[in-house]
C-alpha cells in the first residue's frame, strides 16, 4: 500500500497543473502516530504532503456533501461506496467529481495496537504486511493482519466501486468471509440479555457525537439530537436518551451504511458503533439483496416500493 | 427494535381501513392481551431526577 503514494501525487499533480480540479482531498501525515487527517490540496506544489498507508481509515465522502467547485477524490471501496451514495442522494454532482480509486487492504485499528502497550506508542511504521511499532523502551513487529480495524477485516468491497484514475492495481477481494457473526449472536440471544448487550455497549458512551459527525451519511443541516423545537430526544446522559440517539441514528443510515467504520474509528471511548448498523445492514441484504453504494444507477431500497417486499410484520 | 431487547409483541403493525371497524377492534383487544401478558414495561424509563 505504501508505493501507492507516488501515483496518487502524481495523478493529483497532474489534475491541478490541468486545471481539471480546483482541490483534490486527500490524506496528510497527523500529528500523532496512526493518526493521518484530511488534506485539502489546492496548488500543484502541496502534492508532496499527500501520503498513503494504513492509516487512512477516515472516510473522505464526508468532506464532499454539496460542494459545488471540482474536486479530485481519494477513494478506498469504502469511500467510493459512499460516493455513491451521494450521488444517489444529490448530494454532490458526478461532474464535479474526479475519483482517484485506491484499492485497499485494510487499516489499522489504532485503538488494539494502543492498548497492547503499557507506554505511549510514539511511532508506527509499515513495510509491506509487516507494522512496526515504537515507544519508550519497546519496539514490536506486528503483522498487519492481526491488527486490522474490524470492518476492514471483513471487508468484501476493498476495491473502489466508482473511478476515474486508479492509484493502482485491483486487489484481489477477500472471499467467504461470515460478515454478521456478531449480529447473530445477538440475534441468539432473549431480550432481556439483548437489552443489557446494549446497555453495556452503551454505558461509556458521552455522546459527544463524534460517530455522528465522521459519519458521511450524517449530514442533514439540524440533527435530530440538536432540535429543541420539537426535541426529539432528551439531552441528558440517561441510558435511554444514549441508546435513542444511537438507535435513531442507525436507523437514518439503514440502506445507506457501507460499514466504512468511521464512527467506530471515532469514537474516543471504544463504542462498538458499527454493532448497531450491522443489524441493518444484514437485514438489507437478507430482505432486499442490497449492499449500499455498490450500483450507482439503482435506487434503495428504502425509496422504492416493490410489491414482493417483505410485510410479514404488518399483521 | 427487537433487536435492541424489546420483547417480540410489545410493538406492532397493522394495515386497518377506516371501514374495518371489526377488524380495529379485533386487532386492539388482541394487542391489548399480548401486552397484557408480557407484562409492565420495565425498560425506556428514566429515573425521575433524570428527566431533562
Amino acid at each position: 500500500m505504501l508505493g501507492y503514494i507516488d501515483k496518487i501525487r502524481e495523478i493529483s499533480k497532474r489534475l491541478l497543473d490541468e486545471g481539471r480540479v480546483d482541490m483534490v482531498i486527500g490524506f496528510r501525515k497527523g500529528t500523532m502516530p496512526m493518526m493521518n487527517e484530511p488534506a485539502f490540496v489546492k496548488t500543484p506544489g502541496e502534492v508532496s504532503k499527500l501520503v498513503w498507508d494504513s492509516n487512512c481509515g477516515i472516510n473522505l465522502a464526508n468532506y464532499l456533501t454539496d460542494r459545488k467547485e471540482k474536486i479530485g477524490v481519494i477513494a478506498k471501496g469504502c469511500d467510493s461506496r459512499n460516493i455513491v451514495t451521494h450521488l444517489l442522494e444529490n448530494k454532490i454532482k458526478r461532474e464535479n467529481l474526479v475519483i482517484i480509486g485506491v484499492p485497499c487492504k485494510g487499516m489499522i485499528d489504532r485503538r488494539r495496537i494502543t492498548e497492547m502497550f503499557d507506554a505511549e506508542v510514539r511511532e508506527v511504521n509499515e513495510e509491506g504486511d509487516t507494522v512496526t511499532v515504537k515507544g519508550a523502551g519497546f519496539e514490536k513487529k506486528l503483522k498487519k493482519s492481526d491488527i486490522l480495524q474490524e470492518n476492514c477485516s471483513i471487508c468484501i468491497h476493498r476495491n473502489p466501486v466508482l473511478y476515474d484514475e486508479l492509484a493502482a492495481p485491483l486487489v484481489e477481494e477477500q472471499k467467504d468471509i461470515e460478515r454478521y457473526a456478531e449480529v447473530r449472536r445477538i440475534e441468539a440471544m432473549a431480550p432481556q440479555e439483548k437489552w443489557q448487550y446494549f446497555n453495556d455497549l452503551i454505558a461509556p458512551c458521552i455522546r459527544c457525537y463524534a460517530c455522528r459527525n465522521a459519519c458521511p451519511l450524517c449530514y442533514c443541516p439540524t440533527c435530530f439530537v440538536d432540535e429543541s423545537r420539537p426535541q426529539w430526544v432528551g439531552k441528558s446522559q440517561d441510558e435511554t436518551d444514549i441508546r435513542t440517539f444511537h438507535f435513531l441514528r442507525a436507523y437514518h443510515c439503514a440502506g445507506r451504511c457501507t460499514d466504512c467504520g468511521a464512527c467506530e474509528r471515532a469514537c474516543p471511548v471504544g463504542i462498538k458503533v458499527r454493532q448497531f448498523t450491522s443489524k441493518l445492514n444484514k437485514d438489507c441484504l437478507d430482505m432486499f439483496g442490497w449492499e449500499a453504494g455498490v450500483l450507482p444507477d439503482k435506487r434503495p431500497p428504502l425509496d422504492t416500493f416493490k410489491p414482493g417486499d417483505p410485510g410479514d410484520f404488518i399483521k | 427494535m427487537e433487536h435492541m431487547g424489546v420483547e417480540p409483541g410489545r410493538l406492532s403493525f397493522s394495515w386497518i381501513s377506516s371501514a374495518e371497524s371489526t377488524k380495529f377492534v379485533d386487532v386492539v383487544k388482541d394487542v391489548t392481551a399480548t401486552v397484557k401478558a408480557l407484562g409492565p414495561n420495565n425498560n425506556f424509563k428514566k429515573a425521575a431526577d433524570k428527566v431533562a
